[in-house]
């Protein structure tokens, strides 16, 4: 069971609080003006599926209840980092430098 | 005392006698006994079958590793478990054990024909045997394969025993209580670090157990351990035995199942027999030691056939010789001192018989002071004796040939190919693994985890060595954790280093295509198989491990793993570290369901949700049905009557008078806030600007792919409150959905979401009588038509208590719904329920509401929708918004998929007879005579029998089906084609005129 780290409550917690919740940074197209068939299809299936770090949102469901940013490494199963919504999305360079 | 029995030997304690059945036969052994040293100290070897072929088997092994003796045990009525390991369960009086996979017994059984039917079982037999004719599956292959399936027999009684789970923190995990363990976990807690050890055996001391030779720091070695478990426990280390690390997660979370109760002859009745532990540790020290490996040759397998070194541990932790005339076959040093033990302790040695042709001039030296004959350079080629062995076939090997064979008579015959270390848990982390040439096996290297590797677990050997190793490991591990650790220089005596040679099978001058030599024991696996394998095309290991099932049995492979690789490799003439290990998996050893599954059984297994109202519904009879969590009242039979009548009678009574419904599972979703209308506009389909306070609208909500996810009456309390309601069982995923858009995509509107479900008690009326009922308990609200019309909310008082008033129908008819706090819900009902009955009232289940929202034609979403359905497919796109700029979904609406002819739509079904109802879920086709596979178009998803109509009623999802009215379509069922005409949705009052009242 991972330990998963919250960057709202800023607390090192187990899995079991939280719930994972797909690739993040795929952004909504603005729906009011017009997206093409190609956009949307792009936004509502079309994944990374990465074999590596990995951007995706997770939730503090048991918790604060708020979404958040992670980039995780699906091969070895490791957070390298997460962040608040909204906040920029981290180089990879940097993380992976980080992490040695 | 039996004739096996060494006296003043092992941990046993002799003033302790005590019997236990075996096969109901009597057998007495002493306290610390396991069932096999008990048995071997009898002179019982044969214990149990095989698996596939019946083999006379015996125990093989002195620990959890073994793949033979496994037996059923049973306490009591529930308390059997099968495939119980007779090597590590410990005797108690009156425990009862039987033997597996034999009938009618374990020395006559008749299934031991598979075993003279060999060839027919060879390596991918269920890949080839069972293939065809088709019509042989349920006949002949099925009740065969499930026949032969499974070891042991599953229990049939549940099983009433408590088992329970436990977490817990510590700063250094040593897996292990041999002398690398020990010394780890000693350095450790000196340096003030909290430490865990656990150990699988009864006691501490691991191979020290088997070495009693050994002088440590000037003190036998098992004093030393005794004194260095004892010194761990005054530093305040958790010392757990009996009980196995079974699996190495994320994070270093250890898992560890306690054996509690399965040693004790009258357990507490509240001690559970299992704990589970989830351990966080912040430094785990892996020091689990080595598996002995057997020789391959013929005949490797029969009863009193063992590992030299847990003959070794027999007789000096049990104090049983394992026989009275043992020979010696070994390829490593460690199997020579088990010869000299047993020697010394007065079972004549036969023969040593080394594979190598120069064995230690050291070890020769020991041979002949005791006069045993060393047979060196040698094979062996084949065993004889039917329920024991009687005798070994060895010869020479010069320059890889094999010479004349002799016949060496014995009564057991301790084999050693040499040590793997345990490298399970480690593997489960995915550390990777590197090939050592020199010791012809796999090593850890690079780590995933924070643990270290201590000892013979890391190929290194010797008892000195192991402490040593220990030591540094637990100060590595304090200075991780930033404590200040010296690691000690033991001093050893008695110490018994040595090395071996790594073989595939051995060589002989038979025919090896009829060798039974075995590498998988627990699953019947020979070498032979191996080659075969290879020679039919399986070349990546992970395919030959799963058409031979090499090391897919309980025991994973923790003897057959480097032996299989052996022969693979030099079956694909490919070096080992080319040929790789198949991967190790969770749990170590086999761990009983219940220890999974601890508390969380029965009703504590699921939550059952109920409504402040169920009470009432139980205390009158309502038969319920489970509806997500929620148990619901699904029909309240009176005087006997079946659901078919109770039903019946509710719609009666609700269409002409009154009838009550308990929708507290409604979930419900209170969104508040200066943004919330903006809120409402982009998540729901329709446009809620205009809606009044006061007002309700039904809510349609989609997936941006454009289906249809949920739906629910939603009323504007004012400017900036609704309340929303969602479908009993999408209340929960409505509200992550509304959470993620709010957070993740708008995080600029002031809104606020709070789950309100369980806090309100909602009762349902309706019927043309529901507002006589309800009026005179209403304050502050007129509840005529022209005041309060049909879709109105309100916040006032009924019966005194506060509430949310909506005038809403899921009927047709005249309805009300009252929402009061929660604690007030039985409390209004029954008020409700008295002055009702001047009203002619019922109280309804969920089956009447399903039957006369049908009528009407409303649908439930997951019911007549299925993830797949668009509003324009279940013919409620009136529901859309058709100028508002977005909301979620609007989009998606465009898709050409979705905006496709001849997508299925929901039509009714009127079936032609006016008398077949039509089974949910049944197909439909537009003709019944086309050749089968038919094509199907669509399918029931909804179907009563409804007295209002006067006639069956459903709903269906045909294709084109909005095109189709009046159209015939068919059902083939198993009896028959049933026919039925393709209607609108609305069965009854279609003008909704009983709305109005
Ligand atoms: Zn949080």
């Amino acid at each position: 069971m991972l330990l998963v780290h919250c960057p709202y409550c800023e607390q090192t917690l187990p899995e079991l609080e939280f719930t994972y919740a797909g690739e993040a940074h795929v952004a909504r197209p603005d729906a009011a003006t017009p997206v093409s068939d190609e956009e949307w299809r792009n936004f509502l299936f079309i994944r990374n599926n990465v074999k590596g770090p990995h951007y995706e949102r997770w939730r503090h469901f048991h918790g604060c209840g708020r979404y958040f940013n992670a980039v995780r490494d699906t091969v070895s199963d490791r957070f390298l980092i997460t962040y608040k919504v909204g906040e920029t999305r981290p180089e990879l360079s940097d993380l992976l430098e980080k992490s040695k | 005392m039996s004739n096996f029995r060494v006296a003043g030997r092992g941990r046993i304690d002799p003033q302790t006698p005590v019997k236990f059945t075996f096969d109901g036969k009597s057998i007495s052994g002493y306290k610390g006994d396991t069932v096999a040293s008990a048995l071997l100290a009898n002179g019982i070897h044969l214990m149990g079958r095989s698996f596939k072929y019946h083999r006379p088997r015996g125990a093989i092994c002195a620990g959890s590793e073994e793949p033979n003796a496994l037996v059923g045990t049973r306490r009591g009525t529930g308390q059997f478990e099968p495939n119980t390991r007779a090597t590590v369960q410990e005797i108690w009086d009156g425990l009862e054990v039987t033997s597996q996979n034999r009938y009618p017994n374990l020395s006559f059984d008749i299934g031991a024909v598979n075993d003279r039917a060999y060839m027919l079982f060879s390596a991918g037999f269920y890949y080839k045997t069972f293939m065809w004719p088709k019509s042989f599956w349920d006949k002949v292959y099925e009740p065969f394969i499930r026949a032969a399936a499974g070891l042991g027999v599953s229990p049939t009684e549940n099983d009433p025993d408590k088992y329970a789970s436990r977490y817990l923190h510590t700063d250094v995990l040593v897996v292990g209580a041999g002398p690398a363990g020990l010394a780890s976990a000693l350095t450790a807690a000196r340096a003030g670090l909290r430490v865990t050890l656990v150990d699988e055996n009864a006691e501490t001391g691991g191979t020290l157990t088997s070495e009693p030779q050994a002088v440590i720091d000037g003190q036998p070695a098992l004093a030393w351990a005794e004194a260095a478990t004892a010194e761990l426990k005054t530093l305040g280390a958790r010392v757990m035995t009996r009980t196995t690390a079974i699996g190495y997660y994320h994070q270093n979370m250890v898992g560890l199942c306690q054996k509690l109760t399965d040693h004790l002859p009258k357990p507490d009745a509240n001690t559970p027999r299992e704990r589970l532990w989830r351990v966080r540790a912040t430094q785990v020290v892996l020091a689990q030691g080595a598996l002995e490996k057997p020789l391959v040759f013929d005949g490797n397998d029969r009863p009193g056939v063992m590992l030299a070194g847990s003959a070794q541990t027999y007789l000096h932790k049990y104090g049983v010789r394992v026989g009275d005339s043992a020979v010696i076959l070994t390829s490593h040093d460690s199997a020579w001192y088990a010869a000299f033990d047993l020697a010394d302790a007065g079972t004549k040695i036969v023969a040593i018989v080394d594979t190598r042709s120069a064995p230690a001039a050291e070890l020769l030296a020991q041979a002949q002071k005791r006069s045993i004959r060393v047979l060196s350079g040698y094979t062996a080629t084949g065993t004889e004796g039917r329920l024991r062995i009687k005798s070994v076939r060895v010869n020479p090997v010069v320059n890889g040939k094999v010479g004349t064979a002799e016949t060496l008579p014995c009564d057991c015959l301790l084999m050693s190919g040499g040590w793997t270390p345990s490298l399970h848990l480690f593997s489960h982390t995915k550390g990777a693994l590197a090939w050592n040439d020199d010791m012809q096996t796999f090593l850890p290297d690079r780590k995933t985890e924070d643990c270290e590797i201590a000892g013979a677990g890391r190929g290194l050997w010797g008892i000195a060595a192991a402490l040593n190793d220990g030591a540094q490991m637990g100060a590595t591990v304090a200075r991780h954790l930033e404590k200040e650790a010296s690691a000690n220089e033991f001093g050893v005596e008695g110490d018994r280093p040595g090395t071996g040679v790594s073989h595939k099978e051995l060589p002989t001058d038979l025919n090896p295509g009829k060798a039974r030599a075995f590498v998988d024991y627990q699953n019947d696996v020979t070498a032979k198989d191996l080659r075969l394998a290879v020679r039919e095309g399986m070349h990546s290991i992970e395919h030959v491990k799963r058409y031979t099932t090499n090391g897919m049995a309980t025991d994973q492979g923790k003897m057959s793993n480097i032996n299989g690789l052996n022969i693979a490799a030099d079956a694909l003439g490919k070096p080992q570290p080319k040929v790789g290990l198949t991967t190790f998996r969770p749990p170590y050893t086999p761990t009983s369901f219940g220890a999974f599954v601890g508390y969380h059984r029965g009703d504590h297994f699921e939550v059952t949700r109920k409504t402040p109202i169920d009470s009432w519904a139980e205390e009158n009879g309502a038969i319920f049905e489970p509806v997500s969590l929620w148990r619901r009242a699904w029909y309240f039979p009176k005087n006997g009557e079946d659901m078919d009548a109770a039903v019946s009678r509710e719609c009666k009574t609700t269409r002409s008078a009154v009838g009550m419904f308990d929708a507290s599972t409604l979930g419900k979703i209170e969104v508040v806030g200066p943004d919330a209308v903006e809120f409402m506009n982009r998540m729901y389909t329709n446009p809620w600007t205009k809606l009044a306070p006061g007002r309700t609208r039904y809510g349609l909500l989609l997936g941006d792919d454009g289906y249809i996810r949920d739906d629910g009456v939603i009323g504007r309390l004012s400017d900036d409150r609704f309340h929303v309601t969602t479908t009993t069982g999408g209340a929960a995923r409505v509200m992550n959905m509304m959470e993620d858009y709010l957070q993740t995509e708008w995080p600029d509107l002031k809104v606020w979401l709070t789950s309100t479900t369980e806090q309100w008690a909602t009762i349902a009326l309706n019927g043309p009588n529901a507002r006589k009922l309800l009026e005179p308990f209403v304050e502050g609200q007129d509840l005529s038509d022209e005041a309060f019309p049909h879709m109105s909310i309100v916040e006032c008082t009924v019966a005194g208590f506060p509430a949310r008033l909506f005038r809403v129908s899921f009927t047709g008819e005249l309805g009300f719904e009252v929402n009061v706090p929660a604690c007030h819900g039985r409390q209004l009902w029954e008020i409700l329920w008295e002055a009702g009955q001047k009203h002619g009232i019922c109280a309804y289940g969920t089956e009447t509401m399903h039957v006369l929202r049908a009528e009407k034609g409303y649908i439930i979403v997951g019911q007549d929708t299925d993830g797949t359905v668009t509003p324009h497919d279940a013919g409620i796109s009136w529901a859309i918004g058709k100028n508002k700029p977005d909301f979620v979904g609007k989009r998606g609406l465009e898709r050409p998929d979705l905006v496709a002819e001849g997508r299925k739509q929901l039509v009714g079904l009127l079936t032609q007879d006016g008398i077949t109802k039509l089974e949910e879920g049944a197909q439909l086709v537009l003709d019944p005579n086309q050749p089968i596979p038919m094509k199907m178009v669509g399918h029931v998803t909804s179907s009563y029998h409804s007295d209002a109509v006067g006639r069956p009623i459903a709903f269906a999802l045909l294709e084109g089906g909005h095109s189709r009215m009046g159209e015939t379509i068919y059902i083939p069922m198993p009896d028959g084609v049933i026919n039925a005409e393709v209607t609108g949705t609305v069965f009854y009052d279609p003008k909704g005129a009983r709305l109005k009242l």
